[in-house]
């Protein structure tokens, strides 16, 4: 006997509940806000710790131009799920081409600080606790990077096979708040790691 | 859902075909399964599992440290024992079986189908249960390639620089890292699930203001779970960074600070104690009222009391740091935020009091489960008020009074209501009623034995006994203290084993339960016992806090007075 509780008095409005989706994003970009938190504080306990060179103000310079470009990417994320929510699929895959184009370039920019930093100033992850607190936390971010760009890609696929529709909006909505997430850690760690802690 | 059948759809293909068949099917069914009431059977199962394997790891401890200068075990095994009792207690029986609970509860309450993301549900429990399995494997694996296998021996919360390559040499640091990391995403996974779940999926009409109180409690520990494991997790991926890639983060030799690891570990630490301990009083907020034939006593308070108790968590974990030397500013503000969260915390007792008074009380074994639960848990209390007072901590830090205090609340509060739980939502899960003889034999016997070993175990401490010592001399006068807790440790050993056997017995020879064999009134009560795979047939709809009271009680339902 499964009785279902059915008392149907009450009909008056309509049962909305959030989407579970996003609810879900939410809460990973919570929990991933934490561990941010926790190698942003090493950073910064650990700035001008480190017991020999090279120090920070030595050898770091100020990625502005990819910056701006990862920055950028969170508009145009937002732009092809706006277009996609007007089904308008063939801009949608444009903006998430532009938006894949942006967040490589910024990788690549990381890949070649880190090859100049490396090769030229003999800063590595055990070279003393700059070496160990920066690598952490920007190749921490930049595995985030790495991920949404899969991701991303994974859609822009979809889209180019033409099984991206309307309907997608949603899920699509979901990756951008990742991608968001990511710009904004982003800015916590340039501030850090290139402003203060130079 | 779509997967949820084809899923089922599989399993029973495999079964038609032939010999054996059964047997693969049922497995397959259950190692593919996303159905919530299984995953949270198989979490129940696994931390049971564990909870054997680190009970006998106490109980060799306790033989160990029965009589003075003893040699039982080696002073090394003594390090192995109570890292892996501690580990496996904590991330392995008390999170997986509060985790098992939630799962199987949490959609059944909220009249869902199942939970928000049912696959991510199956890959947090495959996730957490390879974790444990890992951690086990370092008794075969832990030092590599040459000679035999050590388990790890650096404490459940393995202060640096211990942890350092060149004090921790071999793999079994590692073993620990890794299945620590891994318990942690199945946390994160499991937690986000009950979110999502519970603001997403709940039938018609349960608004947050009628939520059972159970779902709330879930709800608020997962949300303190995003904020609390995720620091264990970076700490550990610092720490393999520090073993495997040369860094410096707790390398006190190159500038690196060991305070920092235990800044990080109690984050996650402190707060874990609250993880571990909401699902109780979410369970006690269930059992209290239905044996005391009164709906909960301030639903409202009880909430908020919640809520604070997930804030005010955060802000406490130094109070395990007092004897570091943090200064007066830091020594003030832990004692201080200590002390008030033993405030949101009497309100829930008062509240479960005054839940009982005036009440028809029925004394099942649930209920004098949760009974014992609501007077260890003060004690436990207290003493955690009096060990907040930094200067009375610097006397009695890591000695045996502490062990004794947060084993007053893991297992005088916790346990217990794990328990209660077990004999209250058996029905539910099986069909069948638990022996009740059974049960009362169970409860006597652990509750002699708890009280040997946990009241007893604070003395020793007062004399002065440290805690993670493998013997000690015989003119100290700990000897026939620690005699008493050993033989404690057997009556709770023994009552377990009488637990288990009922638990086992049950299931074939049980009374048949019925749907709702307590006259409850949450929706988990309205389906089968044990639920069909889609819960309920019809989505049910609510109207108040107490669904089957509005069903049994037409002429006076709850609704006219919320």
């Amino acid at each position: 006997m499964s009785t279902a509780v059915a008392v149907a008095h009450e009909t008056a409005g309509e049962w909305k509940q959030p989407s579970r989706g996003i609810v879900g994003m939410f809460c990973l970009i919570a929990a991933e806000s934490a561990i941010f938190v926790i190698f942003v504080v090493a950073y910064i306990y650990y700035t001008g710790k480190s017991l020999n060179g090279p120090t920070p103000r030595q050898v770091l310079d100020i990625p502005w131009f990819t910056s701006v470009c990862l920055l950028s990417s969170s508009i145009t994320v937002h732009f092809a799920v706006h277009a996609l929510q007007h089904a308008r699929v063939r801009a949608s895959a444009l903006w998430l081409a532009g938006t894949i184009l942006l967040g490589g370039i910024f990788l690549a920019g990381t890949g070649m600080e880190w090859y100049r930093l490396i090769y030229h100033d003999g800063l590595t992850i055990s070279t003393n606790l700059f070496g160990t607190t920066f690598y952490s936390l920007v190749g921490l971010h930049a595995s985030h990077v790495i991920v949404g760009l899969i991701m991303l890609l994974a859609a822009l696929i979809f889209a180019t096979m033409g099984k991206l529709g309307k309907q997608h909006a949603e899920r699509l909505e979901v990756l951008s708040l990742y991608w968001h997430f990511v710009d904004a850690v982003w800015v916590v760690v340039f501030t850090v790691v290139y402003v203060l802690g130079r | 859902m779509a997967t949820q059948t084809q899923v089922a759809g599989v399993g029973y293909q495999a079964g038609a075909k032939g010999p054996g068949g059964v047997f693969l099917a049922t497995l397959q069914d259950w190692v593919m399964t996303v159905d919530h009431k299984k995953i949270g059977i198989m979490y129940i199962v696994y931390a049971l599992l564990f909870l054997a394997i680190a009970g006998v790891e106490a109980l060799l401890m306790r033989i160990q440290l029965a009589v003075p200068n003893n040699h039982f075990v080696s002073p090394q095994t003594f390090n192995r024992l109570f890292t892996m009792h501690g580990t496996t207690m904590v991330f392995f029986v008390g999170m997986p079986i509060l985790f098992g609970f939630g799962n199987y509860l949490v959609p059944l309450m909220i009249g869902a189908r199942d939970m928000a993301f049912p696959r991510l549900n199956a890959f947090s429990f495959w996730v957490s249960a390879f974790a444990g399995f890992l951690l086990y494997f370092s008794y075969f694996a832990g030092s590599g390639l040459y000679g035999a296998g050590t388990a790890p021996d650096v404490g459940w919360f393995a202060y640096a620089p211990l942890t350092a390559k060149v004090f921790s040499p071999g793999h079994s640091t590692d073993y620990w890292t890794l299945s620590v990391l891994l318990s942690g995403v199945g946390s994160i996974g499991t937690a986000l699930n009950i979110v999502a779940t519970t603001l997403c999926m709940r039938c018609k009409g349960m608004k947050l203001s009628r939520l059972p109180l159970l779902v709330w409690l879930y709800f608020v520990t997962s949300c303190i779970a995003f904020i609390a494991i995720s620091p264990l997790t970076a700490a550990q991926i610092m720490l393999i960074i520090d073993r495997y890639l040369g860094g410096h983060f707790f390398d006190t030799q190159a500038g690196g600070s060991a305070v920092l690891w235990m800044h990080f570990f109690w984050i996650f630490g402190h707060p874990e104690v609250y993880i571990l301990v909401l699902p109780a009083f979410a369970f006690a907020n269930e059992i209290i009222p239905v044996f005391s034939r009164k709906a909960i006593f301030g639903y409202p308070a009880m909430v908020a009391a919640t809520v604070g108790i997930g804030f005010i968590s955060m802000s406490v974990w130094a109070h395990h740091m007092f004897t570091v030397g943090m200064g007066p500013a830091g020594n003030t503000f832990f004692t201080l935020s200590t002390m008030i969260i033993a405030v949101p915390t009497g309100i829930k007792i008062f509240n479960w009091l005054a839940t009982m008074w005036g009440g028809n009380i029925h004394f099942t074994t649930p209920m004098i489960f949760a009974i014992a639960f609501l007077f260890q848990f003060l004690i436990a209390g207290l003493t955690g008020v009096m060990l907040a007072a930094s200067p009375f901590d610097w006397q009695l830090g890591s000695s045996y009074f502490v062990v004794a205090h947060f084993h007053y609340v893991l297992v005088g509060a916790i346990l217990f209501m794990i328990f209660s739980a077990f004999y209250f939502w058996y029905p539910k899960m099986t069909g069948r009623m638990m022996s009740e003889k059974l049960g009362k034999w169970h409860f006597w016997l652990f509750i002699i034995g708890f009280h040997l070993t946990f009241d007893f175990m604070h003395i020793p401490g007062i004399l002065g006994m440290p805690r993670r010592i493998f013997t000690y001399e015989a003119d100290r006068g700990w000897a026939s203290w620690n005699m008493i807790v050993s033989i404690g440790a057997f009556v709770q050993a023994i009552a377990t084993l009488i637990f288990l056997y009922n638990l086992i017995s049950s299931y074939f020879k049980g009374q048949i339960a019925g749907p709702d064999p307590w006259d409850a009134w949450t929706l988990e009560w309205s389906t089968n016992s044990p639920p069909p795979s889609y819960n309920f047939a019809q989505i049910p709809t609510v109207e108040s806090r107490r669904p089957l009271w509005d069903i049994k009680h037409p002429e006076d339902p709850d609704s006219r007075y919320e």
